[in-house]
């Protein structure tokens, strides 16, 4: 996309950023899917139908145990794959 | 008076202030004091930039106040508490680089220096220092009343020693060692939020003979408290769900928790922290809330909720790790009263004075002036702690939600949006602040949900809105402003 900002050069590290910033985004949508999914679908039953595992209601298992599990997952991939090393000063050197 | 409980915590006392005055070693000997005092000199490594975002992050309420809705409620208050997940790996990746390298760019050293460059108006300057000091000042207020009850409570001193020895040990740090002694202090104290967690939630479980045992005795006494919609049933999917913005995604707009994500050395730090960060505050959110529900069935009719946690730690646990264990409260309101005093006196010194007053401030004059600002205000609170008048109580209750739906889209839009100017970030900001107030004030829930959520919406249409229609304004200043913070 052009607009009318850019008739200068945009520092390259700004789109390893914005990428970056996305798939944190995309990584709260799939926590949030996971966390409501498990515990309204299935915490909404009767409480004498509920299952246990572990001795928890398996709603609250799923959603919170499980589910912090895998989001802590889901964040070391993403750091390991997604993420780029790049200096953070101006061209990379001058450290404060 | 209960001596293997207070001796831990004097301990923990020394050992804070002790940090603060090897801290204090670097702040004399830096030629960029600013840069020091109030960032730590941009050098945060990944794990103490973990542990002072979580530490920042959850305050008394963590330990006290959200334990003890959970006993009142049951899980379903947990699996709110869970919202907060995503505090862990979200601010830091939203910010994330490009926070880091712009407030380099510019040499920014608190939220508003970057506001100053990115908006170049006075005006939302001067109404973001505002709002900073007004509500982080009252946030500071109930925080620091926390702590002492806390250390009244647990040791029987009387209210007034025990806010003294809190506002003495608190001052001594962060007046002498600034952003560094917070940091490290923030550290500490996160890792026995940690650690004590983990111990009072594996102590409280056995002392309720095992999960099914306490799982069975909750259903009979009222099965609600085990299913997702609290003790009376009350709590509906939506307002839980409203949370995620108030405590969970909302968070990247606290000046306080944005500072910190310009302060890290590296991107390995960055990396490092989104993992620790998330693990942390993961398993601390997860035990406390948990260990209140659990302790319904160890110490059944808690008159005052909030105490669960303290009363817990000296039911089922040996004194002296009672005594260490509730360093953990006390750390988590310490560790946030400490980062919201120098985001304050930030904001006095360098948003207001430096920008406004004395823009030619020499290096001597800066220095002890930031130190008496800092005390200043620390004392100021101390009296106001003492007896909060009501003034402050009530702008506490907006505090955190008022400064979410002041800065949030300033902050993001203002990293990602190149049309965004100074009139959609002011009209942000009037309108996020006030109708803020106005909804919470009036309807407490309004549509079911937490009042923060319509205001943190009106306040994006209004930025994007009014950016829109003022675009022909001031093109040429818009089109400087984005070629120094975009151009390599």
């Amino acid at each position: 996309m052009k607009d009318r900002y850019t008739d200068f050069k945009e520092d390259p590290r700004f789109k390893i950023a914005n990428r970056e910033a996305l798939i944190g985004c995309g990584v709260a949508v799939i926590n949030f899917i996971w966390w409501f999914g498990f515990a309204y679908g299935l915490g909404s039953k009767p409480v004498d139908t509920y299952t246990y595992i572990f001795g928890l209601p398996a709603w609250f298992f799923y959603s919170c145990i499980v589910g912090t599990v895998v989001i802590i997952g889901v964040v070391i991939l993403m750091v390991k794959k997604g993420f780029k090393d790049i200096p953070l000063n101006h061209e990379g050197g001058d450290d404060l | 008076m209960n001596l293997p409980v207070i001796i831990p915590l004097l301990i923990f006392l020394l050992i804070i202030i002790l940090i603060g005055l090897y801290a204090a070693r670097f702040v004399k000997s830096t030629n960029t004091f600013l840069h020091e005092y109030f960032i730590g000199s941009r050098s945060l490594g990944g794990f103490i930039l973990a542990m002072t975002m979580v530490a920042t992050y959850g305050s008394g309420s963590s330990f006290l106040g959200g334990p003890g809705a959970a006993y009142s409620i049951g899980l379903a208050w947990v699996l709110l508490s869970m919202s907060q997940l995503v505090t862990g790996y979200f601010t830091l990746s939203i910010l994330g680089k490009k926070f880091a390298i712009m407030s380099r760019k510019i040499n920014a050293i608190t939220l508003i220096d970057f506001l100053k460059e990115r908006y170049r108006s006075k005006w939302v300057v001067i109404l973001s220092a505002f709002s900073i000091v007004i509500f982080l000042f009252s946030a500071m207020a109930a925080q620091w009343v926390g702590g002492a009850r806390l250390i009244e409570s647990i040791t029987g001193l009387s209210y007034t020693t025990a806010i003294l020895i809190f506002s003495i040990t608190l001052l001594l740090y962060v007046i002498f060692g600034g952003f560094r002694a917070v940091v490290i202090t923030d550290a500490i104290q996160g890792v026995i939020m940690f650690v004590g967690t983990l111990v009072i939630l594996i102590a409280t479980i056995v002392a309720g003979g095992g999960i099914s045992n306490i799982m069975a005795e909750l259903v009979s006494e009222n099965p609600n408290l085990i299913t997702p919609y609290g003790a009376d049933g009350s709590l509906t999917p939506l307002y839980i769900s409203s949370f995620w913005i108030l405590v969970g995604v909302g968070v990247v707009g606290l000046p306080q928790v944005a500072v910190r994500a310009m302060s890290y050395r590296d991107s390995k730090s960055l990396h490092k922290a989104l993992i620790i960060g998330t693990v942390t505050v993961g398993i601390i959110m997860l035990g406390m809330h948990l260990t209140g529900v659990f302790g319904r069935a160890v110490l059944p009719g808690i008159e005052e909720a909030d105490k669960v946690i303290p009363l817990l730690a000296m039911d089922v646990l040996p004194n002296w790790i009672a005594g260490i264990l509730l360093a953990a409260p006390l750390a988590a309101i310490m560790s946030t009263v400490d980062s919201l005093l120098l985001v304050v006196s930030s904001s006095i010194v360098k948003d207001i004075y430096i920008n406004y007053v004395k823009p030619d401030a020499d290096e001597k004059r800066i220095r002890v002036l930031s130190g008496a600002v800092t005390t200043t205000v620390g004392v100021l609170v101390l009296f106001m702690a003492i007896d909060p008048p009501d003034l402050l109580i009530w702008l506490n209750l907006f505090a955190f939600g008022g400064l979410e739906a002041a800065f949030i889209w300033p902050i993001i839009m203002g990293l990602y949006w190149k049309k965004g100017n100074a009139y959609g970030a002011l009209a942000s900001i009037i309108i996020g602040v006030s109708s803020y107030i106005l909804l919470y004030s009036v309807y407490t829930n309004p549509f079911g949900m937490h009042a923060v959520v319509i205001p943190v919406i009106l306040s994006f249409l209004c930025y994007v809105s009014v950016s829109l229609l003022t675009q022909k304004v001031n093109a040429v200043e818009q089109k400087a402003i984005i070629q120094k913070l975009w151009s390599v």
